[in-house]
């Protein structure tokens, strides 16, 4: 009882990261029709933006400071970059985006090694939140969760009561229709693209902490948010956000058990589990949970 | 070409009690129509009466909400839309729908190979495929475009590429035929050209035809169908559509007030 | 495009690359450029194989090296049985397995794959890679987890006094498989399927009503590819001796779209440049800098945003002006243009080499760049590469302006003297 409760809490933190994530790429998915590979690099530079202004004046101004960085730097991607391949297609964007990974994974070994970075918990939000039968439960975790979720809330305000936010709700239900508005928008093209990346970015300010900042951590979290956005349907919100938890939750439970099952326990199989899901919607249900469109 | 007849007797095509929505706008309702072999059969109606969407239904683009879909007497309701093309029936598109990085010839041959049983095949080299070669060198004489076989279709002209998805729909020698608009956006004299190319290719074969200009509709079709919001109003030879007041009122009639405020 | 018994440019084509081929090594006999040369060879089919996907399928995978990682690790078991007797097999042909192996791979996993297509087919065939690869370290009886299997390609007796033991006999096995499947997958292209995968890659709504299920012609084209990404596998898995996770990894997987799109995916002969330029990059420049895979990536981004045909575009696209006798003009543009892009790598990797000596932090700031010796702490050579890189760029810009002017110019001729 003690560790299901705690579990699914952990369970439930990671899953809002998760939709952090997916949530980001889901709605550039759907305004522009970009797969952003890149968007897990977004995520990687939040962390270590955040480590290296947490360092010199501390976590409180980087969770503001390192989403903006990355956001700016989304939109400078968006201008100078993917403005110009948009006329040779989509794969030519995903190839675009596939690149700027590449390059921005290099780019981290560059400026701050192979190895991992001590960006830490701040010491305000190091301790137990509170305890359940004999567990403690980490602040930091429910900082996480609170974070996540006011992260949603604003997001919801935005695509509910601003232009812009009804542009990209548009977007969503009818995509021909702003498709047509195409060159119109470039503008909110660019904000939504660098909205994208400012919100992986402050995923990574509260994940790089929470689990570990290193050069892997973009290629270790990508193909999982693309996971989820196509086991929750391309380009559905609801999809990504029920497939987020989802997953969030069967990860933390299966490293977590030590039932085993030929030799290898469920902790040993748990890597593969996302993937094996994946499989078997796309056998079962092409479309993904929440998925209207056909690929 | 490939003629498979179905059940003796039985029509061409035919729809029973189609219907068809789009979330909770109806688009189609309940249209029931009987096309016999051999028939050249046109479809016409105001701008979003359903003609297009009819089309998608007949040939499996779109799957129907209720109701079934018949060819030769067999029933073709829900089979995906290469399906349909291998039971012999073949569609043009309104908007050109062509392959555009690919010459006229290889077009052609693309609609051809599926017909001549090349099917998926990896051993055999296509272009030393003498029976392939020899039906699209025919299709190409027909649609009249064998001066310009080497010519990517995405440099054609618009009247050629409008006669180049007729060549391609008609390349696999489908026993019924479906154009979309043949003549739509030509000119007059391009279009008594496309009549005479349609008049021509559909010799012998089954032809439905969604058209707007009511001369080509009047000078090609055997029977003509009226379709009003989702709904046919009349079915019947060109004079007794000409003459039937209901039509004149429902399409005829906005037509002539188009025209007048025009 | 009409039937031509016999082409003679083509075989003088397929001629020419045989004969390089087999003189390669004569030229080049380091073990250095022997070594780089069979890397070549196994990377050709594997890009080869790779643009049966992307170039002619319209299918951009992220997990290619599956079928060519699995087929190596078939092989090398087979190579191991055969090491004790327990099976019969001639190690010329032990290619066949690995790719009969990637075959099979390739209908199990392409069934699921290619059930969708564009960049939905894309992401799922990144999640099948990566459910490959933790399935390769969760199985370490058979795949030998993180350390991977090794083999000794060594086995029975010489025949006709070749052993496959020296790297020279093991180029002209590669270079023997390399040939044949250029042929193969050429000859693959004129094909039914092949001119099919193409229609499906334009235009599959259209494809679906001239009778064609477009699901299976993606199918049956990736089943295809992945045979020859087995044969890579399996001739890497006897060159190395060694296949380790890393085969079946997202950089393999990545490596051979990078390789793949920078020679050029439109063209049959691109993806071989690419494997030449892209196996240049990884054994040559790796030995110089630690920086490489930067400066692979920029060259990559530079080819998406600027040159999506790839290098065999770049090439191609001069053949007219050459044949006009017009090259003539451009040369002085072009080599302006050269100059220019020379000065802003030259600052681009300076400061690049100063970064990366900065954040070792085990060795000091003490450096040498082309028998320059400075200190990366200081500022001089940071003004100093900042400045040739500036400097560069702008140039470049001037540059490139009249590169286009110029062909412009000549392009507006040639149009005019068309029929």
């Amino acid at each position: 009882m003690e560790f299901l409760l705690v579990q699914t809490l952990n369970g439930i933190s990671y899953g809002l990261l998760l939709f952090m994530l997916s949530s980001g790429l889901t709605l550039v998915f759907s305004l522009m029709g970009v797969l952003n590979f890149a968007h897990a690099s977004f995520y990687m530079l939040g962390a270590y933006f955040a480590y290296q202004v947490s360092t010199t004046i501390g976590f409180w101004p980087a969770l503001a400071i390192a989403p903006v960085l990355v956001g700016a730097i989304g939109m400078l991607v968006e201008r100078w970059g993917l403005r110009t391949v948009h006329r040779y297609g989509h794969v030519a964007e995903l190839l675009f985006t596939f690149g700027l990974a590449y390059l921005i994974e290099e780019a981290v070994h560059l400026v701050w090694g192979r190895s991992s970075v001590e960006y830490r918990v701040p010491p305000d939000l190091d301790g137990p939140l509170f305890t359940i039968f004999t567990s403690q439960y980490p602040i930091y975790r429910g900082f996480m969760m609170l974070v996540s979720v006011a992260m949603l809330v604003s997001i919801w305000l935005v695509l509910t009561r601003t232009r812009i936010g009804l542009v990209i709700q548009a977007a969503l239900t009818h995509p021909q229709t702003v498709e047509a508005l195409g060159h119109n928008v470039p503008r909110v093209f660019m904000l939504v693209f660098g909205g994208g990346a400012a919100l992986a970015g402050l995923a990574g300010v509260i994940g790089g902490n929470a689990f570990v900042t290193e050069p892997g951590m973009a290629a270790a979290v990508g193909p999982i948010i693309f996971v989820i956005v196509v086991v929750g349907g391309m380009g559905s919100l609801a999809g990504a956000f029920i497939a987020s938890l989802l997953i969030g939750c069967m990860q933390t439970f299966a490293v977590s058990l030590d039932w085993s099952l030929a030799g290898i326990t469920i902790a040993q199989a748990a890597p593969v589990l996302p993937y094996l899901l994946m499989v078997l919607l796309l056998i079962f249900r092409p479309k993904g949970l929440m998925g209207t469109r056909e690929g | 070409m490939k003629d498979q007849p179905g059940r003796a007797g039985a029509p061409a095509i035919e729809l029973r009690e189609v219907y068809k929505s789009f979330g909770s706008t109806k688009i189609i309702q309940g249209v029931s129509l009987a096309i016999a072999n051999g028939e050249r059969h046109a479809i016409i109606g105001p701008n979003g009466a359903g003609k297009s969407t009819l089309y998608n239904l007949i040939s499996g683009r779109f799957p129907v909400t209720s109701g079934t879909v018949l060819l030769n007497g067999e029933d073709i309701t829900g089979l995906k839309p290469f399906e349909i093309n291998r039971k012999g029936l073949s569609r043009s598109f309104q908007v050109t729908n062509i392959f555009h990085n690919m010459t006229v010839y290889e077009n052609i041959r693309c609609g051809v190979l599926w017909s001549l049983g090349y099917r998926y095949s990896f051993w055999h080299r296509v272009n030393g495929l003498r029976e392939v070669q020899r039906r699209a060198q025919e299709v190409m004489e027909r649609i009249g475009l064998e001066k310009r076989r080497n010519v990517h279709a995405g440099v054609l002209t618009y009247a050629e590429q409008r006669a180049l998805e007729i060549g391609v729909t008609i390349a696999g020698g489908a026993g019924a035929i479906l154009l979309d608009e043949p003549t739509a956006g030509m000119s007059r004299s391009e279009t008594a050209r496309a009549v005479e190319l349609v008049r021509s290719v559909t010799e012998g074969k089954t032809l439905i035809m969604v058209e707007h200009d009511m001369g080509v509709v009047f000078d090609l079709a055997d029977r003509i169908s009226v379709l009003v919001y989702g709904e046919i109003i009349a079915t019947g030879k060109p004079e007794e559509i000409r003459a039937n007041p209901a039509v004149q009122e429902a399409y005829l009639g906005a037509l002539h007030k188009e025209a007048a405020s025009a | 495009m009409t039937y031509q018994p016999l082409n003679l440019g083509r075989w003088i084509l397929w001629g020419t690359t045989a004969l390089v081929f087999i003189a390669a090594p004569q030229v080049f006999s380091s073990s250095f450029a022997l070594t780089m040369m069979t890397q070549m060879g196994t990377m050709i089919i594997f890009a080869l194989s790779y643009n049966m996907l992307l170039g002619q399928g319209g299918m951009l995978s992220f997990g290619h090296a599956v079928y060519s990682g699995l087929g190596a690790y078939i092989t090398v078991h087979a190579l191991n049985l055969v090491g004790k007797g327990a099976l019969s097999i001639a190690l010329p042909l032990l290619p066949l397995i690995g790719g009969l192996a990637g075959l099979a791979f390739g209908v199990l996993f392409g069934y699921v794959t290619t059930r969708r297509a564009g960049t939905t087919f894309a992401l799922i065939s990144l999640g099948v890679g990566e459910m490959v690869f933790a399935c390769v370290l969760m199985f370490p009886g058979f795949f030998g987890g993180e350390a991977g299997v090794s083999t000794n390609r060594v086995v029975g007796q010489p025949f006709l006094g070749i052993s496959f033991g020296p790297a020279i006999q093991v180029y002209y096995l590669v270079a023997a498989w390399c040939l044949a499947c250029m042929a193969a997958m050429f000859a693959l292209t004129q094909t039914p399927l092949g001119r099919m995968a193409n229609a499906v890659r334009d235009n599959p709504e259209r494809a679906e009503f001239v009778g064609y299920n477009t699901q299976h012609v993606r199918f049956l084209q990736l089943v295809l590819s992945s045979f020859f990404a087995g044969v890579s596998g399996a001739l890497s898995c006897v060159n190395f001796e060694i296949v380790s996770s890393e085969n079946v990894s997202a950089i393999r997987s990545g490596g051979v779209l990078l390789a793949t799109f920078i020679g050029g995916v439109p063209f049959f002969f691109g993806p071989i440049v690419g494997a030449v330029v892209y196996i240049f990059f990884v054994v040559a420049l790796s030995g110089f800098t630690k920086a490489w895979l930067l400066y692979l990536g920029l060259f990559f981004l530079m080819m998406v945003l600027y040159a999506p045909g790839g290098i065999a575009s770049l090439i191609l696209m001069q053949l007219p002006v050459i044949r006009a006798r017009r090259f003539g003009e451009l040369a002085w543009p072009y080599c302006l243009a050269a100059v220019a892009a020379l000065v802003a790598m030259c600052g681009l990797i300076g400061i690049v080499e100063m970064v990366y000596r900065l954040s070792d932090v085990s060795g000091g700031t003490q450096m040498n760049l082309a028998g320059l010796g400075f200190d990366a702490r200081s500022a001089p050579p940071w003004i100093a590469f900042g400045a040739l890189l500036g400097a560069g760029l702008a140039a470049l810009r001037y540059t490139t302006r009249l590169v286009d002017a110029c062909w412009d110019a000549i392009q507006t001729d040639l149009l005019a003297k068309q029929p």
